[in-house]
């Protein structure tokens, strides 16, 4: 019994498809597998990008009100399975929704996760996935011993999405079965902070600052190099765990994964928990007062020398440019 | 109005140790001193402040570890819970998080919580689906990802964290609800706390007390294993400069050497 069907829970914000679910249907279409399509609210308004990315077929809740993700699609996705309608893997992204949902599917299916997947394939009748660990210096490989449907969490950024050509995916809508208290979690007001420039996860350059900015007011010279090289900014977990910036912004291990084409350092050591999140850009830059910093051995220019000197000069240079 | 509070503690070997890995299972090393996991410090914090705000109630801390590993549950009674549940059996070696939370989820039930508490994601095992697997195998709902915790009535209401700002989320208790790290302030053991510690109840049991089969925990019931480790690409550092005033020059430079500028 080979690999032939896969899942791939979908996350849709604003109306689009996420990139990680699109990295996700690029993953599951590499096996060879059949690949359809989970989607939370309205299957149908997104087709034709799941089909594009090569889905063939969408189970669509429909609306799902202000519910957390978690409880309504597993227990959809549990009855799909138990009516016989099983894939014999389902992908999710390790995002906020992704790990609820994740979480409730294994105890509804009685199958384990696999967490913090950076690949995914198949071998024989299992799925084998890459896992970084150590600071990403050393890769394990992990399977599954027993049954599907196998469920595999998988980190943003793992892969490039890249679209297949298909056509629209079918639409079929799935029911969502009432899970009383336990569904009970409910989303009453979201409040959007302001933000501008592109996401961090997606942006083209990012700039993090770190500890060695002193005081969460400096932070702002992050903030206005990013502005000026139109791209994000980010952090180290020690000043988010500091409170000076949302860990929304956060870099590494149990942050995000970026993969810029230039990562810039700000007064950050480079530990091994957050170059394991970052030492996939294409080009590194990093500024630290001390020579013997990690972040060193992998950037591909240093500055040894102070942060506030050398930012304000910079952004001073890079002032009407770019 | 009193409240009661389990809050799930993972105790593990000290993170700032370098970690090695069992040579035949690949599994971490947990043999040593365990120390409780800095994420859920925060979980502790959270529910004490919780149970004083209600007036009155109990914090139950609650853990799985190796060998009757205790160190890390003296730590929380030191902060000022009340009393703790220890798991330990040789038979939850090599346990999933599945097998972890139908043990975690066995022993909550005896403490009989209307809230439940736990980090987002452990630091050694990071799978963040622990506490969601516990809250499915308790029937409760679950909020991941909180920054601020309110009990009033039968519901919790929780700022949770998005990606794009938070969500003010309620449901009803007996909820799960996980903290990320840095919420709340950490208190640190006074010394008459750390005292008080020594006599708290702290009540040990095996997972036939649980009434759990082994076949379904441990290194039987777990349907993963590791095949393999192998060394990552590393990459080459390349040139690194002493800053002598015109450092950011050279950022310039190769700025405009990749065309970002
Ligand atoms: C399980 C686990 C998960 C973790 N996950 C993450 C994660 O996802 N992301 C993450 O970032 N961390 C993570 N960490 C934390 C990580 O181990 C480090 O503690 C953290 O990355 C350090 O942040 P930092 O580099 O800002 O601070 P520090 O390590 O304190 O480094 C500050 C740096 O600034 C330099 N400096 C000081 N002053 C100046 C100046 N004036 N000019 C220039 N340089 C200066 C110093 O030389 C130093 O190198 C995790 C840790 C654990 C245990
Ligand atoms: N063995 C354990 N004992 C107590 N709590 C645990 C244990 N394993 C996981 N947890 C709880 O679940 C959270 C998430 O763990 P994890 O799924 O490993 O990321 C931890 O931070 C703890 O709060």
């Amino acid at each position: 019994m080979a690999i032939s069907k896969i899942w791939v829970v979908a996350e849709v914000v604003d109306g689009n498809v996420t990139t990680s679910s699109l990295e996700l249907l690029t993953a599951a279409r590499a096996t060879g597998a059949t690949v359809e399509a989970v989607v939370a609210g309205d299957g149908a308004a997104v087709a034709g990008e799941l089909g594009s990315f090569g889905a063939s077929k969408v189970y669509s809740t429909g609306d799902l009100g202000g519910s957390l993700l978690g409880v309504p699609v597993a227990s959809a996705i549990a009855a799909l399975v138990s009516g016989g309608n099983a894939p014999d893997a389902i992908l999710l992204a390790q995002t906020y929704d992704g790990r609820d949902i994740a979480g409730r599917l294994s105890v509804k299916l009685d199958r384990t996760v696999l967490t913090n997947a950076i690949a995914v394939a198949v071998s024989g009748d299992t799925l084998v996935a890459d896992h970084a660990v150590f600071g990403g210096s050393k890769i394990m490989k992990a399977s599954f011993t027993g049954a599907g449907p196998f469920i595999v969490l998988v980190r943003p950024k793992s892969y490039a999405a890249e679209a297949s050509g298909g056509a629209a995916a079918a639409v079929e809508t799935i029911a969502v079965p009432d899970s009383g208290a336990s569904g009970s979690a409910t989303v009453t007001e979201r409040h959007m902070e302001e933000r501008t420039g592109p996401k961090l996860d997606e942006a083209a350059v990012v700039v993090s600052g770190g500890r060695g900015l002193g005081e969460a007011g400096k932070y702002s010279m992050v903030e206005d190099l990013a502005k000026a090289l139109h791209g994000a900014p980010g952090a180290s977990r020690a000043i988010v765990d500091a409170g000076w910036v949302p860990y929304s912004y956060q870099v590494g291990q149990t942050g995000k994964t970026v993969k810029p084409e230039v990562y810039i350092a700000a007064g950050i050591s480079g530990a091994t928990q957050h170059m394991v999140g970052m030492k996939g850009a294409k080009n590194i830059i990093a500024i630290n007062k001390d020579k013997e910093a990690p972040i060193f051995g992998i950037a591909d220019l240093g500055i040894v020398g102070d942060v506030h000197k050398v930012l304000p000069k910079l952004l001073e240079a890079l002032k009407g440019r770019s | 109005q009193f409240m009661n509070v389990a809050v799930c503690v993972k105790q593990i070997p000290d993170p700032a140790l370098p970690g090695s890995l069992d040579p035949s299972t690949h599994a971490l090393v947990r043999e040593g001193k365990l120390i409780l996991d800095d994420s859920d410090a925060y979980g502790v914090e959270m529910a004490l402040r919780l149970v004083e705000a209600a007036g009155g109630g109990e914090v139950t801390l609650v853990s799985m570890a190796p060998n009757s590993e205790q160190s890390g549950l003296r730590t929380g009674l030191a902060m000022g819970a009340h009393k703790a549940i220890l798991v330990s059996d040789p038979a939850l070696k090599g346990s999933d998080s599945l097998g972890t939370a139908k043990v975690l989820a066995a022993a909550i039930k005896r403490a009989n919580p209307d809230l439940v508490i736990a980090a987002t994601e452990s630091t050694d095992g990071y799978t963040g689906t622990t506490p969601v697997q516990i809250a499915e195998l308790l029937g409760f709902p679950s909020v991941t990802f909180a920054k601020k915790v309110t009990v009033s009535g039968g519901t919790v209401v929780v700022e949770r964290q998005t990606e794009s700002g938070y969500d003010d989320v309620s449901a009803s208790l007996p909820a799960m609800v996980t903290v990320t790290a840095g919420v709340v302030e950490v208190r640190y053991p006074s010394f008459k706390g750390i005292m008080a510690a020594k006599g708290k109840p702290l009540e040990e049991l095996k997972i036939a007390d649980l009434g759990i089969d082994a076949s379904s925990v441990g290194w039987a019931g777990a349907g993963q294993k590791v095949d393999s480790v192998v060394d990552a690409e590393a990459r080459q550092a390349g040139m690194v400069i002493e800053d002598d005033g015109e450092g950011y020059a050279k950022i310039v430079e190769f700025l405009e050497q990749l065309k970002v500028i």
